[in-house]
């Protein structure tokens, strides 16, 4: 758990340097977001790999390749110098479900006219979303073009939580289960998708 | 010309300190940290840049001429105010007026020429001596007041006196509004009329004349951003061949592009990529891979990289691996995920070149810098602090303990002071003469004459 718990802190550290990147002076540089983003997904991965390799073993299904692929990784991810051997080939990059077509094409057009936005906004995507985000959507749509101001329709609705408090609670939830140890995968899952906001964030710029 | 020939290994060099510019307050004011420093061709004129936007060029001041080794100083010659900080109002940004690169260009006439950039804009900067004014108009008094002309009875023809120096800084060329991401880089071409600049994605050509418009040359914008894996972290152009330019990432590769194939270099002519090590392998490989300096050699056949702890040295006809690598310090390898937190991680380091191309430098923690000497395989560790000033005080080489027992004079890992960083260094392009920045000092050493 030392390794999950340790990529579940760096996950944090991560989101927490983005979002502090957004209010430098200079605006958010891209080259330490790009480095950010990488790092949190490495541990997201891996805190992943964690998470499902301890429910396989509650389940009593343990397969046998997962399990070693982890704990390989749990030493090559160990953050003190390691002379082992590392197959970090073995870290498949999760698939990301809420980048739906839709999305991914809003994206390539806000990011045409090499945006014209703000700082970037990590819009809040669920795991299962399959639906077109719009409440998340760049500003700057395919009718980029019209002058005509936004309706508050379009901004984000009132019953999504702030930004902010989303990620005092995901803190908050990774507090309770280092005391609690439950529940690992659930809070976990929140983190994760979190960490999909690096990908937001570089989209953004 | 006077001064110590930058003959030598680094064993044979005695460093000593020389002269140390800036506050001497522990406090530092933002404005004041230095972000670059550059010799100019000669190594007459040292110039750096800060925080706040301001350029202040050192003139090098020979003791006496007539002997053969001789001391110079450096005294300030110009001071101006090269950026100031300007707000994008269409991305509600502010763009900092800090001075991320000074290149001087290469001396045509009596007055210099500088580049300066900051994130968005470049700025042609013309430094020039005025040491004598004209005096004797007819219409105007010295002070400058105009005299009623039906008062004039004799004419006279205004005579050139001699004046206090003045030396004038006037901004010559501007380029702006050709970056849309950071500039990280400025390259003056050897063909004395273009110069590069590179930011995270784009690198753009410029004539030195020519203000509104450049060319851009490589561009690796991906179409979706979201699928964005490396950066431009650096670039220059060949010190010889106009045609040829090299530019890092944050992959820790260089590409080596040449002109004349296409338009645009998206392709390039040679990729320089060394193979990781498995078993270094951790959270933050991708980190402490990627390049923060490129310099090529004065010969032009090599060049070398600056990671995050390490300086390699390649050879343009090897592509496979550099030919020589130096660890820089090597102890932090195990602290790395401390690094990450205090973001000592994306400090980005420079390197730089002796007159010979025999001995390299960079900076480290800790105001220590590293000067590896490349025929001796030696490889030296000095320390740039107030406690090390006195005049002409030989610098006594320093050693970080890395684990075990600490011996006499070394300093354990756990001591380093990571907010006292070296990124900036510059050597003298004939002489042993270095010039070493740390926050906001700026310190010349100089090879011990005898």
């Amino acid at each position: 758990m030392d390794v999950s718990a340790e990529a579940k802190r760096i996950m944090a550290v991560s989101i927490s340097k983005l979002y502090a990147s957004r209010t430098q002076r200079g605006g958010m540089r891209l080259h330490r977001c790009l480095l950010l983003s990488v790092v949190m997904r490495s541990a997201r991965d891996l805190y992943h790999s964690a998470c499902l390799a301890k429910e396989r073993e509650e389940l009593g299904t343990a397969q046998p390749v997962p399990v070693t692929a982890t704990e390989e990784k749990g030493e090559a991810m160990d953050t003190t110098t390691s002379g082992d051997q590392v197959d970090m080939s073995r870290v498949e990059t999760e698939p990301e479900p809420s980048l739906t077509p839709t999305l991914t094409e809003e994206i390539q057009t806000s990011s045409d006219p090499e945006s014209t936005q703000g700082p970037p906004k990590p819009a809040k995507i669920s795991g299962k979303n399959t639906v077109e985000d719009k409440e998340n959507r760049s500003p700057v749509s395919p009718d980029r073009h019209s002058r005509k101001r936004r309706g508050k329709a379009s901004v984000a609705p009132d019953f999504l939580p702030s930004k902010r408090a989303r990620l005092s609670l995901e803190l908050g939830e990774e507090r309770a289960i280092r005391t609690g140890q439950r529940n690992c995968c659930r809070s976990g899952d929140s983190l994760i998708t979190m960490s999909l906001n690096s990908n937001r964030a570089i989209a953004a710029f | 010309m006077c001064g110590v020939r930058a003959g030598g290994g680094s064993n044979d060099v005695q460093w000593c300190f020389s002269q140390v510019k800036g506050a001497i307050d522990d406090d530092v004011a933002e404005a004041d940290i230095i972000s670059t420093v550059e010799f100019n061709h000669s190594g007459e004129l040292l110039a750096t840049g800060d925080k706040g936007g301001r350029v202040v060029i050192f003139q090098q001041e020979i003791e006496n001429k007539s002997q053969p080794q001789c001391r110079s100083e450096y005294n300030v010659y110009s001071t101006f105010q090269s950026h100031e900080p300007e707000f994008d109002y269409l991305k509600s940004l502010e763009i900092e007026e800090k001075i991320n690169k000074i290149r001087w260009l290469p001396q045509k006439n009596a007055a210099q020429f500088l580049l300066s950039t900051n994130d968005k804009t470049i700025k042609l900067w013309k430094i020039s001596e005025r040491d004598k004014r004209p005096e004797g108009y007819n219409l105007k008094e010295e002070d400058g007041r105009y005299i009623d002309p039906n008062t004039v009875t004799a004419l006279r023809v205004p005579v050139f006196r001699p004046m206090d120096l003045m030396v004038e800084a006037s901004p010559r060329r501007v380029f702006a509004n050709a970056h849309t991401y950071h500039i990280n880089s400025i390259s003056i071409n050897s063909d004395h009329e273009t110069y590069l600049s590179a930011d995270d994605l784009r690198i753009n050509l410029w004539h030195q004349e020519i203000t509104d418009r450049s060319f851009n040359i490589v561009d690796i914008k991906p179409a979706n951003m979201e699928e964005l894996t490396e950066v431009i972290t650096a670039a220059e152009f060949h010190p010889h061949q106009c045609n040829t330019f090299v530019y890092s990432s944050s992959k820790g590769t260089i590409r080596l592009c040449d002109m004349r194939e296409s338009a645009l270099c998206d392709k390039y002519s040679k990729l320089f990529e060394e193979p990781e090590d498995p078993s270094n392998r951790s959270f933050f490989s991708e980190i402490i891979s990627s390049i923060s300096d490129v310099k090529f050699s004065h010969n032009g056949r090599y060049m070398m990289t600056r990671d995050y702890l390490s300086v390699k040295i390649w050879d343009l006809n090897m592509e496979n691996r550099p030919v020589e690598t130096y660890q820089v310090h090597e102890y932090l390898r195990s602290k790395l995920c401390s690094l990450y937190e205090n973001d000592c991680i994306f400090d980005k380091f420079e390197c730089c070149w002796n007159g010979n191309d025999s001995v390299v430098m960079t900076g480290s923690y800790n105001n220590f810098f590293r000067m590896f000497d490349r025929g001796q395989r030696r490889d030296m560790t000095l320390e740039a602090s107030r406690e090390s000033s006195k005049p002409r005080q030989v610098l006594k080489p320093r050693k970080v303990c890395a684990g075990g027992k600490r011996k006499k004079d070394e300093i354990s890992v756990d001591s380093l002071d990571f907010n006292k960083k070296i990124l900036h260094t510059a050597w003298h392009p004939q002489d042993n003469i270095i010039a070493v920045a740390t926050t906001n000092n700026l310190y010349i050493f100089q090879d011990k004459v005898n």
